[in-house]
């Protein structure tokens, strides 16, 4: 038997291997620079007043400066986000399990799961805070609320995409319900609720910032999505736009924290994650 | 584990069976398979082959007749049965030993015992060396090796196979005909083979049985008159040419 590797491209020299990286990250970094360096200029030179638009170069320096209040915001939004996307991708599974049971369940309540999609969470935010009083608690249901949604309906299309033929060939082995969903269609259905929680973990960020637009000020404890009301309230639009700055990262790090999982744990057999190590 | 797995017999009587969008797959269609029997069953597509697998199988039900599976003159219940398809139908998660040991798993073998009679189901189809690859990184020959060891390791009495082979290039085909033959000849299961390919029932096959377009009806029922040991040169023989020559009549008349 030939060894299934011969055919294998070789690996570039490491020259050219950083050549590519670096041909792969400079325009986008080019690009950052450029329309930061505009805004500096602009902002300077039409004297843009701070309460309208900050130069980039003073968010920056709210960024840095270690004394900032934003960091135990960020944190707190953190927590929060985390939180409440962990409860999704939880409460989430178990309904598209019991959801994927029967046709008749399905029919009977998959309708009402749209609800968490649709659901104005700026109009339920303020009834939560009433329900569950102003703190971490209102603001991890919130986030819960908006992010479900796309773990539910990802979740559910990947346990009824299960092959037919090896639910067959579990049949035959008289394999019970339990070791069908353990070994058969959950495996089945990791693609796709990787591709749900890809999702979620932004969703889950924008509704804890929204939630404490309207549940932080009412704590002693604040979010970022306080720091962003109480900033467009005084004016202070460097820290506006240094909050808006950090929930993009805190979402681009559940995104690459959901990645990375993925990778792990389809890199041997999915089509998906193999392309994308070549 | 049984010692020696010995066959099952088939036997089905009056069997019908259709479909909602109203296709009649099979009409009064009655067979009896021999304990230990190796069959052939060849038709044109849509004659109900892999619907009477399916109804042996015991995943699907007639609507009229009855299949039973007998052995020793008494009724036996469908706990013996393997079945490959024509996809290898791998678990694209588990590598080729894990595989193979999943039908052990899901009777609740200990992990030590069913990795042991994976590696020996492997050997059989010589993929001792390729325990720890993934589907995705064999060929498809090798997968349908797989597919074969992970029906053998439960030792089955019955061993259904829906054109196995039908997607490999000849060659690879030839040899795992002549691997399965090895197989038989070794544990003398009843073997079921659905195939469209005459050479294929010929060469493998101790009875053929041909069936007509839908609804299906057995056209010719026949012994294949070959001898017991057989091998690739078999092929270029005038006994092998009769043999293949009479199902491809038989195939025409059916409506192939």
């Amino acid at each position: 038997m030939p060894p299934g590797d011969q055919f294998a491209p070789q690996a570039p020299p490491r020259s050219r291997e950083g050549w590519r990286r670096l041909r792969v990250l400079l325009p986008p970094l080019l690009v950052l620079v450029v329309t930061l360096l505009t805004a500096e200029i602009l902002v300077r030179a039409c004297k843009v007043p701070i309460y309208l638009a900050p130069p980039p170069s003073k968010v920056l320096k709210v960024l840095i400066d270690p004394d900032s209040t934003l960091f135990p915001s960020l944190a707190w939004t953190a927590v929060a986000a985390i939180s409440g996307f962990v409860a999704s991708v939880l409460v989430g599974v178990v309904l598209a399990i019991l959801l994927s049971a029967s046709p008749w369940v399905r029919r009977a309540f998959y309708p009402y799961t749209i609800f968490f999609q649709t659901v104005p969470i700026v109009a339920i935010a303020p009834l939560l805070v009433f329900w569950l009083n102003a703190g971490l608690v209102s603001v991890i249901v919130s986030a819960f609320i908006v992010s479900v949604f796309p773990v539910i309906a990802n979740a559910l299309a990947g346990l009824r995409s299960t092959e037919p033929a090896l639910l067959d060939l579990f049949r035959l082995y008289r394999a019970g319900p339990v070791a069908t969903l353990w070994k058969l269609r959950l495996p089945s259905a990791l693609p796709s609720l990787i591709t749900g929680l890809r999702v979620a973990g932004g969703l889950a960020v924008i509704g804890s910032v929204v939630s404490e637009f309207l549940v932080g000020g009412l704590n002693r404890r604040s979010g970022l999505g306080i720091q962003i009301v109480s900033g467009i309230k005084y004016g202070h639009t460097d820290v506006v736009f240094a909050a808006v700055v950090l929930a993009s990262l805190l979402g681009l790090a559940l995104f690459g924290a959901v990645n990375l999982i993925g990778w792990l744990l389809l890199r041997r057999w999915h089509a998906s994650e193999r392309e994308s190590v070549n | 584990m049984t010692g020696l797995a010995t066959g099952v017999g088939i036997e089905a009587q009056g069997v019908r069976r259709s479909f909602e969008n109203g296709v009649v797959a099979l009409e009064s269609m009655s067979l009896t398979i021999a304990p230990g029997e190796f069959v052939a069953i060849l038709g044109p597509s849509g004659s109900g082959k892999s619907t009477l697998l399916r109804l042996i199988a015991g995943l699907d039900r007639p609507q009229a007749g009855q299949i039973r599976l007998v052995q020793d003159g008494g009724l036996h219940s469908d706990d013996g049965i393997a079945y490959v398809l024509q996809d290898a139908h791998l678990l694209p998660w588990r590598n080729v030993l894990e595989n193979v040991a999943l039908p052990l798993e899901l009777r609740h073998v200990d992990r030590a015992a069913r990795q042991e009679a994976a590696r020996v189901a492997l050997e059989n189809v010589r993929l001792g060396d390729a325990l720890t690859r993934y589907p995705n990184q064999l060929s498809g020959g090798m997968r349908m090796r797989v597919s074969l060891a992970r029906a053998m390791i439960t030792q089955p009495r019955l061993l259904l196979l829906d054109e196995p082979f039908a997607a490999l290039d000849e060659i690879t085909r030839h040899h795992l005909d002549e691997q399965l033959r090895e197989l038989w000849l070794a544990r003398r299961m009843t073997v079921v083979f659905v195939t469209h390919s005459t050479a294929e029932a010929a060469f493998l096959a101790e009875r053929a049985v041909v069936l007509s377009r839908r609804p299906g009806r057995v056209m010719e029922d026949r012994r294949i008159e070959l001898p017991e040991a057989r091998d690739g040169s078999l092929r270029g023989t005038p006994e092998f040419a009769r043999e293949t020559r009479f199902l491809y009549e038989a195939l025409e008349r059916g409506g192939a």
